[in-house]
């Protein structure tokens, strides 16, 4: 744990909000994440940042449910805590927007947002006006000329869909947000819209996980960067303390640089 | 960046809408659901004149309705099993399998073994009941099968397709079974399987309230929100067409009287002076097309109202986003299939009750006719779209075809390559449709 002095928020005594622990999951032989560590304080923004393959994405799934890890432990707020589906995750309050968005594409946004936490009238049955008037605050804070409230999410614009995936994650006061490549499928103006919400939130005290190959918007929104390759953390370092050339030699060549801390799939230098 | 555009796009094409356009905006009605209403509407004019007037009669409309109640029952069911992206192909089988255990209990293995006399009240209760559970068993072993183990629906329903018909065989070593009892065949129709003129008025009076009470109750709860609402003229003509036509339904069941000699048996069956003209009786709502919109209304609720409808139709959509957001997909799934044995075994009774009699092939096919039903019905083969009410309109509209040949004196076999025709007819004007979008 000396690694702990160069790491962390300003304020270093704080509990991370997650610390996942020597992570480890296999697909018939082949690791797809080897022994990976990683932690997130709150109002941070960590980046994972690495090529395709490289295991950024199926470490975020385990940490929101979709996979069960093989070895590891996982803690929130301190507290072990155990994450076996994307139900458990949600109950820690990990929200997620995966990159192919994961929308139920014949429904409706409001039916998006609450997908697997609808709201019930006295009756049991679903209150759909309740949900719509939901729906309708938190996209009229996100994208306020969204009207399409009727219409099924797959007649929506990329942007709109994109919209409709963030409502979800923040509709349900998350502490815990990973955004899988967010601004993928976005114009210059929505991807700008994004990194404002990013602030926004980071304000409001919620740690966020920022999967991304662009480099800028990295260097832009992050605190912290982790870099892996092959299954295995490269290095983790403050945006502040290296360079972006620094980060693509991490990304491409596995080169830990000085101003970060070398992870167990950093290439051990000459020296 | 396209969201800036479609906005204004919106209002301006609402702006161009010609009269149809504007209509359809305001009433909020599907096109697809008008469009199969409209054929319907032609198919059954040119049966009528092709006939030479039979087909529009009291006593054939009533007939059609009571003969599309069992595989428009199981339609409904079809359509949460279809729009999952999944088929059961044993759905006739097992409407055979169940009607053989419903046979058989209430005329062998109740009053023999469990000494229900022949002739007691809960004979029929628990025949029926019996028959249900056996649909709601098998609909849950091939739905177990199909979400926890892994086979491909397909593959699970057509081996069930052979199971469940060799099973209705082995329960009484291919014997056919009957008489039923007097009340258990109330649910065939019939004479006396119809509820009156009386009770059919009430039933329309009741229904036309629901319909107004719902619309006054979805707007109310709009206002509320202060939701844009459909304009009064829309909700006032929606009103009034649901309410003309459920009044004209039953004013055709209560055209149709029973017959002379059925009538003259129960005059004096109960010392009823006949008069000179002639006693009329009208037969009502079938009990059978009762409990078929009985089904379709809970359909409808459950499909629309309910989270389990709702995680079926996200199931549909994308079922890896339904697991994403901590659906339990394999349990629905289930649910999906135990719900459509349920179904096999209401059409199971009907069936058995009309032909007052179980036997070891009835429901053969009668898969393909619900599988139809359904996707002429507008539920999409690739999953995700599908209504209730389409697949009954479905089931009535494959059934009229198939009645109005019969009137026609069309050869079973040219029956069977029109209805054919009709299917693939129906879903490649579907396909444009969807394409047009």
């Amino acid at each position: 744990m000396t690694i702990m002095t160069n790491q962390g928020p300003a304020t270093p005594t704080a509990t991370p909000l997650v610390d996942m622990r020597d992570i480890s999951i296999a697909f018939g032989g082949i690791r797809a994440v080897d022994g990976a560590s990683i932690d997130l304080y709150p109002g941070e923004v960590v980046a994972l940042l690495g090529h395709n393959g490289a295991g950024k994405s199926t470490l975020i799934k385990i940490l929101s449910g979709a996979y069960k890890r093989d070895t590891g432990t996982i803690f929130v707020n301190g507290q072990e805590a155990s994450i076996s589906s994307p139900r458990d995750a949600k109950g820690y309050g990990i929200e997620t927007i995966y990159q192919t968005l994961a929308l139920a594409d014949n429904v409706d946004a409001a039916a998006n947002l609450f997908l697997g936490r609808e709201l019930k009238t006295a009756w049991g049955t679903l209150d759909d006006v309740a949900m719509e008037a939901e729906a309708r605050k938190v996209m009229g804070r996100l994208n306020p000329r969204f009207q399409r409230f009727k219409d099924p999410v797959s007649r929506l614009s990329g942007g709109q869909r994109q919209s409709v995936a963030i409502a979800r994650a923040i509709l349900f006061n998350a502490r815990i947000l990973i955004m899988d490549e967010p601004t993928a499928a976005l114009g210059p103006q929505e991807t700008a819209q994004v990194g404002e919400l990013v602030k926004q939130l980071k304000a409001d005290g919620i740690g966020i996980f920022l999967i991304s190959h662009d480099i800028h918007d990295v260097f832009d929104l992050a605190d912290r960067v982790c870099v892996m390759k092959n299954g295995q953390v490269v290095g983790t370092a403050r945006t502040t303390d290296v360079t972006q050339d620094e980060v693509l030699g991490m990304i491409i060549l596995g080169k830990c640089p000085p101003g970060a801390v070398p992870g167990p799939g950093a290439v051990r230098a000459a020296a | 960046m396209t969201d800036i555009t479609t906005a204004p796009v919106d209002r301006a094409r609402a702006s161009e809408l010609g009269f149809a356009g504007r209509f359809l905006k305001a009433t909020e009605l599907d096109v697809r659901m008008l469009g199969m209403l409209a054929a319907l509407v032609l198919i059954w004019i040119t049966l009528h004149i092709l006939s030479g007037g039979l087909f529009l009669t009291p006593r054939n409309l009533w007939n059609l309705s009571v003969q599309s109640a069992s595989v428009a029952i199981m339609a409904t069911g079809m359509v949460l099993v279809i729009v999952t992206r999944n088929i059961d192909l044993s759905v006739g089988s097992v409407l055979g399998f169940c009607a053989m255990v419903m046979g058989v209990m209430q005329t062998q293995w109740l009053p023999q073994y469990l000494g229900v006399p022949i002739g007691s009240s809960y004979l029929w209760v628990l025949a029926l009941c019996s028959g249900l559970v056996a649909g709601v068993v098998i609909g849950g072993l091939q739905g177990y099968v199909i979400a926890y183990m892994g086979v491909p629906a397909f593959i699970v329903t057509l081996g069930g397709l052979l199971v469940w018909r060799g099973g209705a065989w082995w329960l009484t070593s291919g014997q056919t079974v009957a008489p039923m009892d007097p009340t258990y065949r109330l649910m065939g129709g019939g004479p006396e399987g119809a509820i009156g003129s009386t009770w059919s008025w009430v039933v329309a009076v009741v229904a036309c309230i629901g319909v107004l009470f719902l619309l006054r109750s979805v707007r109310q709860q709009r206002k509320r929100f202060h939701f844009p609402l459909k304009p009064v003229w829309a909700e006032v003509l929606l009103g009034v067409v649901a309410c003309v036509a459920i009044l004209g339904a039953v004013w055709v069941a209560n055209s149709y009287y029973w017959p002379a000699g059925i009538v003259r048996r129960y005059a004096a069956e109960n010392n009823i002076a006949v008069p000179d003209g002639g006693l009329q009786i009208a037969h009502g709502i079938a009990i059978p097309v009762l409990m078929a919109i009985t089904v379709g209304i809970v359909m409808t609720f459950i499909t629309t109202r309910t989270r389990f409808g709702r995680y079926v139709f996200a199931i549909g959509g994308n079922p890896e986003a339904a697991a994403l957001a901590g659906i339990a997909t394999r349990w629905v799934t289930m649910k999906i299939f135990m719900l459509m044995g349920l179904l096999a075994g209401i059409s199971a009774a009907i069936s058995s009750a009309r032909l007052n009699a179980s036997t070891n092939a009835l429901g053969t096919l009668d898969e393909l006719l619900v599988i139809a039903a359904a996707v002429i019905g507008g539920t999409s083969l690739a999953g995700g779209s599908g209504t209730v009410v389409g697949a009954m309109l479905g089931a009535l509209l494959m059934q009229s075809l198939q009645s109005g040949m019969v009137l026609l004196g069309i050869d079973t076999p040219l029956q069977n390559i029109v209805v054919g025709l009709v299917l693939v007819l129906a879903v490649w004007v579907d396909t444009i449709y969807r394409k047009r979008l």
